[in-house]
């Protein structure tokens, strides 16, 4: 069963919430009259086929992108009311493409993740030390410190940037694509990390592409067509047939994910190689 | 390397710090030989003497009267320059993205040129360079506006904008009497010869402001050459901070011009002479200004002695050394 579109329901706690959205670049609207609440704590995961609008939503949370209509709010204040430092100390956000800095290194590059909490005299303070070495501990990059970001493989590449990230140290992650260019392995190695992550207490928000990894990883699924918020829960309450065909224009079957009783969409094939028992 | 006193940490990087004293050593030394040497050689222990004013009359006229304004000025406008073209290499995450390739150069010269024409005194050409500088990158700007400025769009705009401005120079330089165009072009090659307190004065208070502004806003730039989204995410005013670093970007180099002259290569060369130098990530604002001083300096030095009696417009030297230097760099990095 789908869950409707909260509007600020109580029972669900929710540091960040978009209300009456409408979301445009120029004069193209993208969606309009948007309601989301990204419940604490949750892995949220946004998806949806191209052009539906998830990545402009995430942009939106993250106020990246300020919306025609509307607000975002992050824990009951209006995030562009808030001091721009203050926002960063609170929420992250991965975006999509970042440009690597001419020969930086890797523990540089981690380190620019603690900009937030710095001041003009107060530069590199313990607390900034210990921030990045945890980030670095966490997404496994320790061993590449003094290695120059630019010769890295993209999976290491994007496990850096996860470390910027982290040592930003914010309750909230938004995270725009994190697995786009990346191989299978690389895929499954950053988002069992986001699980971690999210395991450890940190509220999750990604943009993905695959559903099928959307459906293992996800805490609360947001299903996005057109612009506008389709379906929204947990996967197995939310994931059906008829969604995906309505969604994604796709016949599938869908069935119990061997590894994790999530489901599971098989597409439906359009010749049979062997006949199905 | 790290510095903390109570609350208080300050993050330095030995290798900057090194390249920035050895630098500034290099300026003191190519100053002294400029001061010394020429026509008349002043000894280095009277050019100290004079410097301090306690030199004999001669020595403090040959040193004080004629040799320092124009050491002077071309320090502080090499410095200008060097900042100026950090500023807006940070910008555009480009090395062309400089002033003398964007068309402010070329702008603050049309500028000049009419100054020059309309028959004005020293102060009015600068004043013509200042404003013409200003009027192009204000165009540029605009024209590469699209809600927000690309880095390529404004060093495309800018290299359709100098193109422009170049031949648009040609033009008023055709138009002009002889004399006029005869002045305006030596003003136009960039040159430090008869340059007086009076050409240093305003590039000396321009720094004063500007330098510490280029330094506060240096930290900020260095996240913002890792893109939009990703400065902003780290809690970055990005339009606020752009808008400061090209208000201080283009007064630097209005005002060098203004002094000097379109002296090319200066602003392209320096940061990126700088960069290698301390082998800092991004572009480096101090060391860039070091870099400028002592490559135009050092420029100028050559340009009076090596051709001695002949003097070359400095601008003719700096293309030489910095492209020299430069390529040699380049060559480096590949291997």
């Amino acid at each position: 069963m789908a869950t409707a579109p909260a509007k600020g329901s109580p029972q669900m706690a929710s540091r960040l919430s978009g209300t009456s959205l409408t979301l445009a670049y120029d004069q193209r609207v993208v969606a309009a009259d948007l309601n989301v609440s990204i419940p604490d704590e949750s892995f949220t995961v946004i998806i949806g086929p191209n052009a539906c609008g998830k990545s402009t939503l995430l942009r939106a949370l993250a106020r990246m992108l300020k919306p025609r209509t509307g607000a975002v709010h992050l824990d009951g204040s209006v995030i562009t009311a808030l001091p721009s430092k203050e926002v960063a100390r609170r929420l992250g956000l991965l975006p999509q493409t970042s440009i690597v800095p001419d020969g930086i290194t890797v523990a540089d590059l981690v380190a620019r993740g603690r900009y937030p909490h710095q001041r003009l005299m107060r530069q590199w303070s313990r607390a900034d030390e210990r921030a990045v070495s945890e980030a670095m501990r966490a997404t496994d990059v320790t061993e590449l410190g003094d290695r120059i970001v630019d010769e890295l493989s993209g999976g290491q590449r994007q496990r850096v940037w996860l470390a910027m990230a982290l040592a930003q140290e914010t309750p909230i992650l938004l995270l725009d694509e994190p697995t786009t260019f990346l191989d299978i392995s690389h895929q499954i190695e950053v988002l069992d990390l986001c699980a971690d992550l999210h395991e450890a207490g940190r509220t999750m928000v990604a943009v993905l592409h695959d559903l099928n990894q959307a459906c293992r990883y996800a805490t609360h699924l947001i299903v996005m067509r057109g612009g506008e918020i389709v379906a929204e829960g947990e996967p197995r309450d939310v994931v059906t047939p008829e969604l995906v065909r309505q969604v994604f224009d796709l016949r599938c079957e869908i069935i119990q994910d061997p590894q994790t009783a999530t489901p599971l969409i098989v597409p439906e094939a359009r010749r049979r190689v062997t006949a199905s028992a | 390397m790290t510095i903390r006193v109570g609350s208080w940490s300050v993050r330095l990087a030995p290798r900057a710090l090194l390249v920035g004293a050895a630098l500034i050593v290099l300026a003191c030394a190519v100053t002294v030989a400029a001061l010394a040497t020429g026509e008349y050689t002043v000894p280095v222990p009277d050019v100290v003497t004079a410097v301090f004013g306690q030199g004999t009359p001669v020595a403090e006229m040959i040193v004080g009267k004629l040799r320092a304004p124009r050491v002077v000025t071309g320090l502080l406008v090499g410095a200008a320059f060097g900042l100026s073209g950090a500023i807006f290499q940070s910008l555009t995450r480009n090395p062309l993205g400089s002033p003398d390739f964007i068309g402010f150069t070329a702008g603050a010269s049309t500028g000049g040129i009419i100054a020059v024409v309309a028959g004005g005194s020293a102060m009015t050409i600068a004043g013509g360079a200042l404003a013409g500088c200003v009027v192009t990158a204000v165009l540029v700007y605009a024209l590469a506006y699209r809600g927000g400025v690309q880095g390529y769009r404004l060093v495309l705009v800018g290299i359709g904008a100098n193109a422009l401005l170049l031949a648009v120079n040609s033009y008023l330089l055709t138009r002009a009497n002889i004399n006029d165009a005869a002045s305006a072009g030596a003003w136009l090659t960039g040159s430090l010869s008869g340059r007086g307190w009076d050409h240093a004065r305003p590039v000396a208070l321009a720094l004063a402001v500007l330098l510490p502004v280029s330094a506060y806003v240096s930290r900020p730039m260095r996240m913002i050459e890792m893109g939009d989204d990703a400065a902003r995410a780290m809690g970055i005013r990005v339009e606020a901070v752009r808008a400061v670093a090209i208000a201080a970007g283009v007064l630097l180099s209005g005002v060098a011009t203004a002094a000097a002259g379109p002296v090319i290569f200066v602003a392209l060369a320096a940061p990126q002479l700088a960069r290698r130098l301390t082998r800092s990530p991004g572009v480096t604002m101090g060391a860039s200004a070091l870099t400028g001083a002592v490559l135009l300096t050092a420029a100028d030095l050559a340009a009076q002695r090596l051709l001695a009696p002949t003097q070359l417009p400095v601008g003719v030297l700096t293309a030489a050394i910095g492209g020299t230097y430069l390529a040699l760099l380049l060559r480096k990095d590949r291997h």
